[in-house]
């Protein structure tokens, strides 16, 4: 048994997280995140040259890795950063464009992504997709497309012949309306109105499945590296903040949900890296919902506790901790919430 | 056992009900319905219609403008504005130092200041927290050094909520060092015109503009501004914090986002099933809603012995406590119903062009995170449990 990452992901994440400490401190990210275009493209293409793309992308696809612990290796560190830049989508898209065999060099060039899959009756869920795509040209709308202000291009699933496809789309070919997220970001409203797209692939359920199931692992990992560093501003602030002639940390009754903080986040990082290593096998879809599950209710309890316990400072824009709380929160609306997971986890056992 | 409201008490229900449909401004409720932010004409306007009705200080003596309510008549004229989707009365004045001043206030204070809040002359807001005196209010340092006929104040306020919109500041300022920090209090009225006081406003996690930082350099007071004797402001800061616990428990607000959520996952579908259908999502909210009614009798039991003439203990502290986690809840459940489309940052195209989520849903992921202060404020839950082990254990 070992547990340690590897040397090759221990320096990418090393370098990434040194990267972002220094380049993408949280006034930086704050000024960028809430603000057209809602990240930094300066930055996204820097990420791209220290291999951030390369790593999720396999070695026989031109990249470095694209396994489990890659995808955990880069988004922890992207997660206690709270980069807002859109890797999400990149990522989703290497795993689409990979399944269709298509070419993946505009992604390892920097080119942004939109994976177009949730739509607005159905955020999560594959089968209820109501976009079609007849003769080359696509109708309906993708709903909360993640970097979708400012994508190049957009990957579609829509309906065709009695199964999901995918189509590639140039974003110039399509009406985008974009908008800023509660938790930095951006995302977008997609309307395909008889739109002209390029076949990538038929059949795409599994491909899609795939796409999602690696999507819910970086999400988790993401929400990992926020709630490590959340957790670590918290245990700061119990140690120096005074009331009463003593830290605050000096009253059991904080000291007792602090610990559950910690034991809970321990909880994290071992379903999380349960399902990094689940990737490729046949318990990876299984492994992928219970991690998205957990850390959706993990997320939101360390958000709430972190806020709670700071008091009133921790309510404040200035006071970093509200953004981590805000993307913490927000994650479970990304790619199936707790309870969206939870259902297929039940699924999974009554079948 | 008689869990209705009696002959007399149902007839002002009706009274109250009857008076909010034809006076309330629609266009008022709208926004208060969708979470977001009113403009200072808004409350503006809305304190003058009640004014106009006699209803803007309810509980008041009738000497002073006030109706006499009790805690029962008090009780219903909230849930009614809860359920109509009123404004809640802006508090600093009318329920804060209104009644501060009529207990301590000097005759000549309660004949300057008690119709000039009333009628909108003045709006107060409040000067308690510290940087570094927030559930430790006792520790606060802003000095008020007598200086002939005026007291000359140094130090920094926080978190004094609709700063921006008032014209005076009632604080506690220190008069005396030594010796317990609850005894060197005094309470302080102060003009915000004063030369040597600057407001900042405080952006908040969900981006709005509620609260102030408010800074005092040199700023002289006259005398005649202290409520009550000097070092006396500890026991008024108790008593306002008694009166800002009224009510305490929010089952109006919690009652009337727990119907908005019943009628949003009624609406939504997902995959074309109603939310309200999908068990997980239901079983949510069915435990919420027993909770909510369990609080809600809980409530009317403490208000039926305060009715009765009874005193109260620390039993406010466990409506506080169970009060604002039931309302955290339904709010937590807002949010997620919206699922995906409930990430944009708030703005009108979210209801609008993009028609994201239905109308008055907007707002329900900011609503959630600001929420999150109603469990801080006010003396947090656990400064609140704290009060109830004293009570309990000692």
């Amino acid at each position: 048994m070992d547990f340690q990452m590897s040397d090759d992901r221990r320096m990418l994440a090393d370098s990434l997280g040194r990267y972002l400490a220094a380049q993408y401190p949280i006034q930086h990210r704050n000024a960028v995140a809430y603000a057209a275009p809602w990240h930094d493209p300066a930055k996204w293409d820097a990420l791209v040259d220290l291999g951030v793309v390369f790593a999720l992308i396999p070695e026989d696809r031109g990249g470095m890795g694209g396994a489990g612990f890659d995808i955990t290796a880069v988004f922890t560190e992207l997660g206690r950063a709270l980069c807002p830049e859109p890797v999400l989508p990149a990522l989703l898209a290497a795993r689409l464009l990979g399944a269709a065999g298509a070419d993946l060099e505009p992604l390892l060039s920097g080119v942004r992504y939109g994976v177009g899959l949730g739509e607005l009756d159905a955020p999560y869920d594959l089968d209820t997709i109501t976009t079609t795509a007849r003769d080359g040209r696509l109708l309906g709308r993708k709903s909360v497309v993640y970097g979708g202000a400012d994508a190049e291009r957009f990957v579609i699933a829509a309906h065709q012949d009695g199964g999901l496809a995918l189509y590639d789309v140039a974003a110039a070919d399509v009406e985008v309306k974009g908008y800023g997220m509660i938790d930095g970001g951006s995302a977008a409203e997609v309307f395909l109105d008889a739109t002209p797209g390029r076949l990538l692939m038929a059949d795409a359920g599994a491909a899609l499945q795939d796409a999602l199931d690696a999507g819910a692992l970086a999400l988790s990992a993401e929400a990992l590296g926020a709630m490590e560093h959340a957790n670590a501003m918290l245990v700061d602030y119990l140690k120096t903040r005074q009331q009463f002639g003593r830290p605050i940390g000096a009253f059991q009754a904080l000291q007792h949900r602090a610990v559950d903080l910690a034991i809970e986040i321990e909880q994290a990082r071992s379903i999380i890296i349960l399902a990094a290593d689940a990737m490729g096998g046949p318990q990876q879809s299984l492994r992928c919902s219970q991690a998205k599950h957990l850390v959706g209710k993990i997320a939101r309890q360390v958000a709430e506790e972190v806020i709670q316990m700071h008091g009133g400072i921790a309510m404040t824009w200035e006071y970093p901790a509200s953004h981590y709380a805000k993307r913490l929160v927000m994650i479970d609306h990304q790619l199936g919430d707790t309870d969206f997971h939870l259902e297929r986890m039940m699924a999974v056992l009554q079948a | 056992m008689d869990l209705r409201y009696s002959p007399h008490e149902a007839a002002f229900q009706t009274q109250v009900r009857a008076f909010l449909d034809a006076e309330l401004p629609h266009e008022i409720a709208a926004k208060v319905a969708a979470g977001r932010e009113l403009a200072k004409t808004d409350m503006e306007r809305w304190h003058a219609i009640l004014h106009q009705r006699g209803w803007l200080a309810g509980p008041w003596p009738l000497a002073f403008g006030g109706q006499e309510w009790g805690p029962v008549e008090q009780h219903i004229f909230e849930e009614e504005c809860c359920r109509a989707n009123a404004p809640r009365i802006v508090p600093f004045g009318l329920k804060m130092l209104g009644p501060v001043l009529i207990a301590f206030g000097s005759p000549e204070q309660k004949k300057t200041y008690l119709p000039r809040i009333l009628d909108g002359t003045d709006w107060w807001c409040q000067g308690y927290s510290e940087p570094g005196a927030g559930s430790d209010l006792a520790s606060l340092k802003t000095r008020a050094v007598h200086d002939g006929d005026h007291y000359v104040v140094n130090g920094q306020k926080t978190w004094t909520t609709l700063g921006q919109f008032a014209n005076r500041i009632f604080c506690l300022v220190r008069t005396k060092a030594d010796g317990k920090p609850q005894e060197g209090i005094s309470f302080l009225l102060v003009d915000l015109d004063t030369p040597g006081i600057e407001m900042r406003p405080i952006r908040l996690i969900e981006g709005g503009y509620e609260v102030n930082e408010v800074f005092f350099t040199d700023v002289r007071v006259p005398v005649t501004n202290l409520v009550g004797a000097e070092n006396a402001g500890w026991t008024i800061a108790k008593f306002l914090l008694g009166h800002e616990r009224a009510n305490i428990a929010g089952v109006g607000f919690s009652m009337q986002a727990l119907d908005q959520v019943k009628s949003l996952a009624r609406t939504l579908t997902r995959g074309g099933k109603r939310l309200i259908d999908q068990p997980l999502f239901a079983a949510r909210l069915a435990s919420v809603e027993a909770d909510l009614e369990a609080m809600r009798i809980t409530n009317l039991r403490m208000l039926s012995v305060a009715a009765q003439g009874g005193k109260l203990g620390t039993e406010p502290s466990m409506l506080k406590i169970k009060g604002t986690v039931i309302r955290q809840t339904i709010n937590d459940l807002a949010r997620r119903a919206l699922g995906a489309s409930a990430a944009p940052f708030p703005s009108e195209d979210v209801e609008g062009n993009l028609s994201l989520v239905p109308d008055g849903h907007a707002m329900n992921a900011a609503s959630y995170f600001s929420n999150r202060k109603i469990s801080i404020y006010g003396g947090s839950n656990e400064i609140q449990r704290n009060i109830l082990a004293k009570g309990m254990l000692s």
